[in-house]
């Protein structure tokens, strides 16, 4: 693989007119976006627009069929990608938590970075110990996922994701399986997570979270971005009306 | 998704289920399994044959009860022998299963498809039609770097049992790696494990649980098959009866000695069967 002399000057995520098909079905139709380091943004749109496919193609989950998308200067869409370089610097947290059910809280958290990055257990472990204090889940190390409420799955799951350091997180939909009370304590830690500097992309259907948190919002539709600006005035001066309708609907 | 989960199944359509009851999916209790009542009528009709010997009994002869009695250590000594076979052709259809039901799942396309093959050859094929397969077909003895392996009739016979139970169960393996939510496979390689950490650290573990009930309801299941090998004289349960019956010529015994043969299956295979039952629903309630 070509070492990329990226800057954190330059964009940490740069998508090009991605483009992405499963079967006939054309879901991403020339999707462009830069994420800065630092920056946190929000990608909201209507159900089946692509919103998953799309940040799926960011961590290779799923492949391009054109278009370019740069990580730190890694080409996703290269043949001689080395997938798991690029997963090492991507974190991802899905709707579904997807915690292994078979571990621990703690193990949850410490296995990927033993087992994929080779790390010394006990630097590991205070690490991860670490991560459970910041996602607020002290005393439940030794809980096992299906001891756990919704909400703290979510929140050890985003541990397990911080665990490996990654540079970039992926969010989706991570607070639509919640009810109302732990949306909060979730949207919180991913709050802090980002005021810290993480960059993040989130899909979210939390408006109130987009318009406190984002630095950028964008709307896509039908597997294009219709609109996209800073929350200040996209949620005040939206103009395309298949945006409006949406935040009229939403909000 | 990327390419890992897609070509884990070649022919998932195709199961030619002759064995339901090994299928996962059929995890309720199915009315074929050894219940209760089964063992009652069993009883039942053993006291009966039992009683109806004894009053049509000539009075000179040695009653059946006594005769029963006298041959039991014999017998048992015979049933060990189905339960030895069933030990060493579980153990070693298992190994061989796993391996199958491995490349089943297998990246690589070849060795799904020839996976596939011999698993679903071995699972439609007749038990005994295997066993005289293996019986006559290999040979008594082996010659291995100039030593002769001696290969006796029980091992074959052995042998001919284990190939279904390898192909049973390679497809108990395959079944339970696609009851793994795809969800967790993509969490995996989210967080860059390779294809095979995935499997082995994150998959199988979760897959032991839904495999052990169908794994021991295999095992019941071949524990009933064992009497096939009598065809080759293995001196088993069947073949041990067969004997002693010949031993006493008298046709009153026949049906008594069978039914207690028949009983002493029951007498070992009904707690298993209910243990089954109840791990399925402990993990039913878990999963
Ligand atoms: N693996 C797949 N194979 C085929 N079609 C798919 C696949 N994944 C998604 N699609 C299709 O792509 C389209 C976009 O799906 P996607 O999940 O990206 O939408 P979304 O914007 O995330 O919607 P939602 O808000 O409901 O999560 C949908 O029509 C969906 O049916
Ligand atoms: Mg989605």
């Amino acid at each position: 693989m070509a070492e990329s002399d990226w800057t954190p000057d330059q964009p940490m995520v740069s998508a090009k007119d991605v483009h992405k098909s499963f079967g006939a079905l054309e879901v991403l139709k020339g999707i462009s976006l830069d994420v800065m380091k630092g920056e946190c943004i929000c990608i909201i749109g209507p159900s089946g627009s692509g919103k998953s496919t799309f940040i799926r193609c960011i961590n290779a989950l799923n492949p391009i069929n054109s278009g370019s998308i740069l990580v730190e200067g890694q080409e996703v869409n290269d043949p001689q990608l080395d997938k798991l370089e690029l997963r090492k610097k991507v974190g991802m947290v899905f709707q579904q938590y997807n915690l292994f059910p078979h571990k621990t809280a703690l193990q949850n958290i410490m296995m990927a970075p033993i087992k994929v990055l080779k790390e010394d257990r006990d630097e590991v472990e205070q690490r991860a110990r670490h991560l459970v204090k910041k996602v607020r889940l002290d005393g439940k190390e030794d809980s096992y996922p299906g001891e756990l409420s919704g909400g703290q799955q979510q929140r050890v799951a985003i541990a397990r994701s911080l665990a490996m350091r990654p540079d970039v997180m992926l969010f989706d939909e991570v607070t639509a399986a919640l009810d109302p009370e732990t949306v909060k304590e979730v949207l919180l830690t991913i709050r802090e997570l980002a005021e810290e500097g993480m960059t993040c992309i989130l899909v979210t259907h939390e408006m109130g979270f987009a318009r406190e948190v984002a630095n950028h919002v964008y709307f896509t539709d039908r597997g294009v971005i219709v609109e996209h600006g800073p929350p200040k005035t996209f949620f005040t001066e939206a103009e395309d009306p298949r945006t409006r309708e949406f935040l009229s609907q939403i909000l | 998704m990327s390419g890992a989960r897609k070509h884990r199944s070649v022919g998932g359509t195709g199961n030619l289920a002759v064995l339901k009851p090994f299928s996962l999916h059929n995890a309720a209790p199915s009315a074929w399994r050894l219940q209760p009542g089964h063992g009652y009528m069993l009883f039942a009709a053993l006291v009966l044959f039992v009683l109806v010997g004894e009053v049509q009994a000539a009075p000179a002869r040695p009653s059946i009860i006594a005769t029963m009695w006298k041959w039991t250590p014999f017998l048992l000594q015979g049933f060990a022998f189905n339960i030895l076979i069933s030990f060493v052709s579980i153990i070693i259809g298992t190994m061989a299963g796993a391996a199958l039901g491995l490349g089943q799942i297998s990246v690589s396309r070849p060795i799904r498809a020839v996976s596939w093959t011999v698993t679903q050859f071995f699972r439609n094929a007749p038990w005994l039609v295997l066993l005289f397969y293996c019986i006559f077909l290999i040979p008594f003895e082996f010659e291995l770097f100039g030593v002769t392996i001696p290969f006796p009739a029980w091992i074959k016979a052995v042998i001919g049992l284990s190939l279904p139970v390898m192909a049973n169960f390679s497809e108990i393996v395959r079944g339970a790696v696609q009851s793994i939510p795809d969800g967790q496979w993509e969490a995996a390689e989210s967080l860059a494990y390779t294809r095979r950490q995935t499997l082995w650290l994150i998959v199988l573990p979760q897959c032991i649980k839904r495999m052990l009930p169908p794994w021991m309801n295999l095992y019941a299941v071949l524990t009933m098959a064992t009497p096939l090998v009598s065809i080759v004289g293995v001196g088993e349960g069947m073949t041990t009866t067969g004997e002693i019956l010949a031993a006493e010529n008298r046709s009153d015994l026949l049906i008594p000695f069978y039914m207690y043969l028949l009983c002493l299956f029951f007498i070992y295979c009904y707690p298993i069967a209910r243990w089954t039952i109840s791990l399925e629903r402990k993990f039913a309630v878990k999963i």
